[in-house]
């Protein structure tokens, strides 16, 4: 029986538990042994003019080492932002000389011999600044009365799309519009950011650093600091969480780098959480106008989707990421006309680039909550609405109309399985009895359909794998992704093991080392199984056709007679006890494959998710009681790990509904810059969750696997936003913006009581 | 400052400045990298030990406040002979960790959890490990894994 389907334990987790994992702060390499400690100084200020950097009392402060400002940077040319699209006036410096742009921008650079010693003289770094107006929201940035970028002229990093036709709503009998909030929320990979440098003698410098994908760090660095990529060795060792925010080298990276030749010692850095929530890049950021029209028996026949984004200070991925909502525009439905624009803008905030999602929550946030106010305008149940618009089952390609082809999909089936097993129609009256009793906790009820987009980034394009089989038996599988949390140590041997029949603990995966893996897209946008994994699975069957014909020489028999024999550790004449072992084989020449896999095109995993929440109308708090979902992510290799990615999806995305938003007071200032402050759920905010299963396998690949890392995150959040509006939308709410704080819910349960009040006295 | 403390059952002393954190002095002194600095604000619990049995959050005690305490992390948990505790082999099994990065301070944190409450509900075992922070798993399966351990240290009825 194959391996592939089956609840596999993960092979990681003996070192986690019992040594912990080895992160980059936790490298005690012969290298690092006497590293200097870097600490960055950041601005306090939002936005501003630097008027002063004086170091000199941080140069006369113990353990000192050098202390280093944008003056020492010359030779570095800005940095670029990488994407033509963008408004070229709007770079990054390395280290602040004339504006900081958002407070936690680096400014000096601090090299003390010691951890402590760092923090104290970074203090006595004196930085004068004289203060400008900061931007923080949406529409103050869009106006241009602030200008961040002078020599920009404009605030506007980048535009998609033409404005909404004015005719473009004609012929609907109900148009309704909503303007809504999908806030900048703080991914907090619970390790934060982290890089250590070295320069051998050999002129190639070694950088560790906390990444999704070590060979995009290389190439970024050395093209930072102009050298041959070739002089920069990339290793990610265990990176604590990613979500996204750690795609792509950070300026932090390449400074160290430089430090490190600078100094000619090793440099090692290690952010702060106070850092790592102000500089670290944030994600979603988007102010939404949605408008949806149709019939008064429920179909949907336009939608427009208006965003504008937040960039952040300097652009980043963020600024881009729009196009993957407008992509994603009108999700799981059949709507005959879809328009959506965005326009990103640039703020006094730190960048924004993506999180688990990366756009395709917005997309389906957006959908959602206009499928909601439609039902509501016309008072129909939300799942009805949402029953009469949705694409019928296909398994042929299908164009969405604004740019995507869906693979596969059954979003009804996801529906009906989801409605099934949560038992809807006693939670409605469950619903019901409570409201008839004008109960102080109402129940709530938020069902959402989504489809997502995955594996398509970064360029769309292959990844390679190597396995090779050495002369011991045992074999190595080399790979471009790079997991944090994943598994794909477990997952890639299972695949390797299915077709070579080599136990898994004979297997041994390698990710996240340039000089071992030069290639590789890294682990994100959910495309690891259905890239990575699939260019293993190719791999490995290259290397069984490449030992059947060797074996079939060696025995003097027809390749086509030649089986894998997992018992016998090798291969052997069909119905014959002749055989020769892989180890016999690589004992004679490499047993060696190297492959890519190009998948032709992205895939659509989808589902349906279902959240119960109770509304204490009194106080507005929300309580999440359950959350139901099916999540459709094609053929799935190991469930154990699937269920995880799904959960811990979940929970973000439960997170950005009802907790977590990045404040900034109107200066600047963040409110948000502790874990004291920022309040990602613990296991006390969240109940356990009821995953259904479904599997649509998709044609893109032949393992046919869809990704899953990101579906929690997209499915969860408009269900549950929708929960809480549900619990109190018979007293008269029609909307709330996420978060859906205590605070929130009750301002709007006040506002519709007044509302109330006022057409009773009108009438 | 000279300070003494038993860790894993080894007692060791030190020169250290009098501001050193416990969880500092663990991982740079002592070379004991299992347990992590998640934050600033003593809210994440990576840090998690413990201290005379009772669970900590190392980066709020200064080493010289552990002077003369035994203190245990999950370098020391399981048996001399490698095998897992219940609590470790019960994260493995229930898939209770992604990146790792939480889970030593969540083992002993559980560890100790289990200790005060042997048979928690899971509703318990939620604001039990609240002080712990974890940002891959969504809790579920960690709940579960401690549910599972606190069943297996059960003793058996006769
Ligand atoms: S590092 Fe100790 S609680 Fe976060
Ligand atoms: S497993 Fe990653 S933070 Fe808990």
């Amino acid at each position: 029986m194959s391996i592939l389907g089956t609840r596999v334990v993960r092979t990681e987790d003996p070192k986690f538990l019992t040594t912990g994992g080895t992160y980059t702060d936790d490298l005690v390499e012969p290298a690092l042994v006497g590293a200097l400690h870097l600490t960055l100084v950041r601005s306090p200020a939002a936005h501003g003019r630097i008027v002063s950097v004086d170091v000199s009392d941080a140069l006369a402060a113990p353990g000192v080492v050098a202390v280093v400002t944008a003056a020492d940077l010359t030779e570095l040319a800005p940095i670029p932002s990488g994407l033509p699209m963008f408004n070229p006036e709007m770079l990054r410096p390395w280290l602040a000389s004339e504006v900081v742009r958002f407070v936690g921008e680096p400014i000096a650079a601090v090299l003390t011999e010691q951890r402590y010693q760092g923090e104290d003289a970074a203090e006595l770094v004196a930085v004068d600044i004289e203060s400008l107006p900061a931007v923080i929201s949406l529409s103050d940035a869009a106006s241009d009365t602030t200008v961040l970028f002078p020599a920009a002229g404009t605030n506007t990093v980048c535009t998609f799309g033409e404005p909404t036709p004015a005719d473009f709503f004609d012929g609907c009998e109900v148009v309704v519009t909503q303007d809504t909030v999908n806030q900048r929320v703080a991914p907090v990979p619970l390790e934060t950011r982290a890089a250590s440098a070295v320069w051998g003698e050999d002129g190639r410098v070694t950088l560790w650093c906390s990444n999704q994908g070590a060979q995009q760090v290389k190439a970024q660095v050395s093209g930072w600091l102009g050298i041959d990529p070739e002089t920069v060795h990339v290793k990610t060792p265990d990176v604590g969480g990613g979500f996204g925010a750690k795609i792509g080298a950070d300026p932090e990276f390449a400074l160290v780098a430089w430090l490190a030749r600078h100094t000619g010692r090793a440099v090692r850095w290690a952010e702060s959480r106070s850092e790592n929530l102000t500089g670290l890049v944030h994600g979603r950021g988007q102010d939404q106008k949605v408008t949806i029209g149709g019939s008064r028996d429920g179909k949907v026949t336009a939608y427009a989707l208006e965003i504008l984004q937040d960039a952040g200070a300097y652009p980043r991925s963020g600024a881009v990421l729009p196009t993957l909502t407008m992509l994603m525009a009108p999700g799981v439905y059949a709507i005959d006309a879809v328009h959506a624009s965005a326009r990103s803008v640039v703020t006094n905030a730190t960048s924004t680039a993506a999180y688990r999602g990366a756009g395709r929550p917005e997309a389906t946030a957006a959908i959602e909550r206009a499928m909601d106010v439609f039902a509501a305008e016309i008072g129909m149940d939300a799942t009805e609405v949402r029953r009469i618009n949705l694409l019928a089952p296909f398994d042929a390609p299908h164009a969405n109309g604004t740019g995507a082809t869906y693979d596969s999909g059954n979003y009804v089936g996801a529906l009906d399985t989801l409605l099934a097993g949560a038992d809807y129609a006693a939670l409605r009256s469950e619903q019901a009895a409570r409201r008839d009793r004008e109960d102080v906790r109402q129940l709530g009820i938020g069902v959402s359909v989504y489809v997502e987009i995955t594996g398509a980034a970064p360029s769309g394009t292959g990844e390679e794998a190597q396995v090779e089989v050495h002369a011991d038996g045992t074999a190595t599988v080399l790979t471009g992704t790079s997991p944090h949390g994943q598994g794909h140590g477990t997952a890639w041997a299972m695949l390797a093991s299915d077709r070579l029949g080599i136990p898994m603990d004979k297997i041994t995966v390698i990710h996240g080392d340039t000089d071992l893996v030069p290639s590789g897209g890294g682990t994100m946008a959910s495309r690891s199984l259905q890239q990575g994994g699939a260019a293993v699975h190719q791999a490995a069957g290259e290397l069984v056709e490449l030992a059947r014909k060797r074996a079939a020489e060696v025995l003097e028999a027809n390749p086509d007679d030649i089986v894998v024999d997992a018992a016998f550790g090798g291969l052997k004449v069909a119905g014959t006890d002749v055989g020769v072992t892989y180890a016999d084989l690589a004992a004679e020449d490499a047993l060696l494959v190297r492959t890519t896999f190009t998948a032709n095109a992205p895939t659509f995993p989808f589902g349906a998710h279902l959240a119960v929440v109770e509304v204490d109308t009194g106080t507005g708090k929300a309580v999440l009681q359950r959350v139901v979902t099916v999540d459709d992510a094609g053929r799935v290799l190991n469930p154990l790990l699937a269920e995880g990615q799904r959960h811990g999806g979940i929970a973000q995305g439960a997170a950005q509904a009802l907790f977590e938003e990045v404040l900034y007071d109107a200066d600047g200032n963040p409110l948000t810059s502790t874990l004291a402050d920022y309040p990602i759920p613990s296991a006390a905010e969240l109940p356990s969750f009821e995953l259904l299963d479904m599997a649509t396998e998709t044609p893109m690949n032949p393992l046919g696997a869809k990704g899953i890392g990101e579906s929690g995150t997209v499915g969860s959040t408009p269900a549950i936003q929708s929960a809480v509006i549900d619990a109190v939308s018979h007293l008269g709410v029609r909307h709330i913006d996420m978060p859906t704080t205590p605070e929130k819910v009750w301002l709007a349960l006040q506002a519709a009581a007044g509302t109330a009040a006022r057409e009773g006295a009108h009438a | 400052m000279d300070v003494t403390m038993t860790v894993n059952g080894v007692e060791s002393t030190r020169d250290v400045e009098a501001r050193t954190l416990l969880v500092h002095h663990l991982r740079e002194n002592l070379d004991l990298r299992a347990a992590n600095v998640g934050c600033d604000t003593s809210s994440c619990g990576a840090c998690t030990v413990l201290l005379d049995g009772e669970a900590v959050k190392s980066c709020t005690v200064l080493a010289a406040q552990a002077a003369g305490s035994e203190v245990t992390t999950v370098e020391g948990l399981a048996a001399a002979d490698g095998t897992m505790h219940p609590v470790q082999a019960a994260f493995r099994a229930e898939h209770g960790l992604q990146c790792g990065f939480c889970t030593p301070g969540m083992v002993m944190a559980t560890v100790s959890l289990l200790r005060d409450n042997p048979s928690p509900t899971e509703r318990q075992v939620r604001e039990g490990l609240e002080g712990n922070l974890c940002r891959c798993t969504g809790y579920h399966n960690i709940v579960r894994a401690a549910l599972a351990a606190a069943e297996t240290q059960k003793p058996v009825s006769a």
